[in-house]
């Protein structure tokens, strides 16, 4: 697993999002793909920056790799308040400017950005895993099977 | 993330060009309040430039229009691309928010 380890802060965030966005360029993620992918570590480093280390400085470490079923995965480890940001309920979307609120939305974002989520804490350390699944490349065309069966042909 | 800043007649266009992310969306943040201060209180936001924002950007948006709530103001958006067309579709600001295909549109519908 490729890492990348830097003090918490948003002196750090465009460095943590640059590492991932290169990974998964050099992995031919679409450029749709790459920003989602973006987002999600945009939003998990700035809620491990504000609550798992409220207040002070602490490490965070990024990780990513390609799993053999060629899924993007990604680590991220700190050593700060315990937080499992799975059990936050999801935020209530009502279309009222005035009671709209946007606590929450940036976890809610992650979810939505990327196919699995997981947390666990192992000892001093919090450890999210976010997975993102590989993309079907003709989700409006036909189906791989008849593609290679129309070779040739175009589609 | 560059900002653009125009007027016409009683609306300020206000453009965004590149990332708004947690670091610039503080910055964003500044200018639409520098405008509210001023008085301002009819707004577009055109996105046809923004390759990318975050729950930071929707966050001082949102400020913004529940500042501008009040004092009958309008927020509208325009031009919003991909990724960030769907960010605000996701996160339900689609519905807040009117949204025009294009800046002409917006200004063609006040």
């Amino acid at each position: 697993m490729l890492r990348l380890k830097l003090s918490s802060g948003m002196g750090s965030l465009r460095s943590f999002v640059r590492f991932i966005s290169d990974f998964a360029q050099s992995h031919n993620l679409s450029g749709k793909k790459v920003r989602e992918v973006e987002l999600a570590v945009e939003e998990a480093m700035v809620n491990i920056f504000y609550y798992a280390y409220p207040g002070k400085a602490g490490d965070v470490t990024l990780g990513c790799e390609m799993n053999d079923d060629g899924q993007l995965v990604i680590q991220i480890e700190d050593m700060g308040v315990p937080f499992d940001i799975t059990s936050i309920p999801e935020p209530k979307l009502c279309a009222d400017i005035r009671n709209r609120n946007v606590g929450g939305l940036g976890i809610f974002l992650i979810r939505k950005m990327v196919n699995e989520v997981h947390y666990r804490r192992e000892g001093d350390r919090n450890i999210l895993t976010l997975i993102v699944y590989p993309e079907r490349r003709t989700c409006d065309g036909p189906d791989r099977s008849l593609l290679s069966s129309q070779q040739g042909r175009r589609v | 993330m560059e900002v653009a800043l125009r007027k016409e007649d009683n609306t300020m266009v206000v453009s965004v060009k590149g990332r708004m992310d947690a670091v610039s969306a503080a910055d964003f943040e500044k200018i639409l309040e520098d405008q509210l201060a001023a008085g301002e209180t009819r707004f577009i936001l055109d996105f046809n430039d923004l390759e990318y924002i975050s729950s930071a950007g929707l966050q001082c948006i949102l400020a913004a229009a529940k500042q501008l709530e009040p004092k009958q103001g309008q927020m509208a958006l325009a031009a919003l691309k991909g990724m960030v067309r769907e960010v605000f579709e996701i996160s339900g600001f689609s519905s807040i928010f009117p949204i025009y295909e294009s800046v002409d549109a917006a200004l063609a519908d006040r």
